[in-house]
């Protein structure tokens, strides 16, 4: 028996049941682009348990900062918020280096997209978007104005409740994850049909982030918390069946 | 008496939710229309010194009306030239090209929905239980109404030996099925383009994986 590797087995499998089914009919788009066949289960190989590693060279000083990052003439129009929280696996463990990805509408729930035509204005100092990289705590934060809701086509007066989109890249493939987060209070929340297509009222939870009047700056910004946690992966007691052991390696 | 057990407590992982129409916004925000980043990810995966074949990898997402989405984001990735991914867990005894990430995000075209990579073809990974892997590139498709993001592979045309060994390819029972991960090649104007369109639904619809 081999003493155990702490790091790159198998991702636990997903549970499907926190996840909105692909075909959810209240969110009318997603009729016509979800699969009908079932999914084929894959055990992990190297193609999934590895992924794309991303370095903090490749990032802006601003990046992390959507209050500043496109300030033209002066800042944006908004509540100034704080967005901070810990990326961990189902385990428990940070998970360092995980590129969070964030983009929202600005405070009067407009995107700067060539595609949205809602009639609130751009703001001419907001662009919407930012990055960062989690430290060695699995740790993240970025500084930007709350965004605002906005009426959408699904039925004929559907209103999103104030989210923030997030992606975020883990160490291994098979941990890629794409979500919104939502804000404590918000009265829209409970009549969201994008959020309503998730099964768990547990997993809905999870995705409202509980204001955090600790971690706000003091006569500058609120802070709102969102911890998000990815797929875990098997510790490898035993002779690791995803790929041949290389002796050579770990000493 | 009753002896309870302990809770095995482990974290739920975060539900996913769509990507939304404006996910250009924050992961292509030079196709929603402005510049903000000095550097921006993209769907160039090989550079002037990555060793291996230049290839581009295209294709449509077309949904259950046979319409192509024109508003998708695709990531992949994929093994180096010598068939090594550029990551830790990777023990092959094989090299890294250190010019080479393997990863790209590419975005369909609003007006076509065509979507491309320029990257190089992959080397064959070892797979599970020591039985080779085809060459193939991971993808990963997440859109407007995608709920969970999809996840699929492109197989390549002329590797018509090694996709008939391949592990994953086996697996799928229905072999009619098979057919859809794989790319075709062709050449055009002397550059090598692998076609690989993927049907979210219908009788051709492609396969997608649980991984």
């Amino acid at each position: 028996m081999k003493l155990p590797s702490e790091q790159y087995g198998e991702f636990y499998q997903r549970d499907r049941t926190i996840h909105p089914p692909a075909h959810a009919p209240t969110y009318k788009t997603s009729v016509l682009r979800s699969p009908q066949k079932t999914l084929i289960s894959l055990q992990n190989s190297l193609s999934e348990i590895t992924g794309p590693v991303f370095g903090a060279d490749e990032l802006g000083p601003l990046d992390n900062d959507l209050i500043m990052n496109y300030a033209k003439t002066g800042l944006p129009v908004g509540e100034r918020i704080v967005v901070y929280g810990y990326v961990l696996d189902e385990n428990g463990r940070p998970v360092r280096n995980a590129l969070v990805e964030v983009w929202q509408a600005n405070a009067g729930g407009r995107y700067r997209h060539r595609n949205d035509t809602y009639i609130a204005p751009i703001d001419p100092n907001f662009g919407g978007c930012g990055r960062t990289l989690t430290d060695a705590n699995g740790r993240y934060f970025y500084r930007t104005i709350k965004p605002g809701p906005y009426p959408w086509r699904n039925n004929v007066n559907d209103w999103r409740p104030a989210h923030i989109h997030y992606s975020i890249s883990g160490s291994g493939w098979a941990q890629r994850l794409i979500t919104q987060m939502y804000f404590e209070g918000d009265p829209l929340i409970a009549s969201c049909p994008i959020l309503r297509t998730i099964p768990s009222e547990a997993a809905v939870r999870q995705l409202i982030a509980p204001l955090d009047r600790n971690a706000g700056i003091q006569l500058d910004s609120l802070a709102y918390r969102f911890d998000i946690v990815l797929r875990g992966s098997r510790a490898t007691w035993f002779e690791n069946a995803v790929q041949p052991d290389d002796p050579m390696q770990g000493e | 008496m009753t002896i309870m057990v302990n809770k095995l407590e482990y974290l739920k992982e975060t539900a996913s939710q769509t990507a939304g129409p404006y996910v250009h916004i924050g992961l292509a925000p030079k196709q929603a229309g402005f510049d903000i980043f000095e550097n921006n990810f993209g769907n160039v995966l090989a550079g002037p010194k990555t060793k291996g074949e230049r290839i581009r990898v295209e294709g449509r997402v077309i949904d259950g009306s046979g319409t192509p989405l024109r508003d998708v984001l695709i990531e992949i990735w994929q093994a180096n030239a010598a068939g090594k991914y550029n990551h830790p867990a990777d023990r092959q005894k094989k090299p890294i090209d250190k010019r080479f990430r393997g990863w790209g995000r590419g975005c369909s075209d609003f007006t076509t929905g065509i979507w491309a990579f320029d990257t190089i073809k992959p080397g064959a990974v070892m797979g599970r239980n020591d039985r080779p892997m085809a060459p193939h590139i991971n993808f990963w498709i997440v859109a407007r109404g995608i709920n969970v993001g999809l996840s699929t592979r492109m197989y390549f045309s002329d590797e018509q030996a090694a996709n008939a060994r391949d592990p994953v390819l086996n697996l799928i029972e229905w072999e009619v099925r098979r057919k859809t991960l794989i790319a075709t090649r062709e050449e055009r104007k002397g550059h090598v383009v692998y076609r690989f369109d993927i049907n979210i639904q219908g009788p051709d619809e492609t396969v997608f994986f649980d991984i």
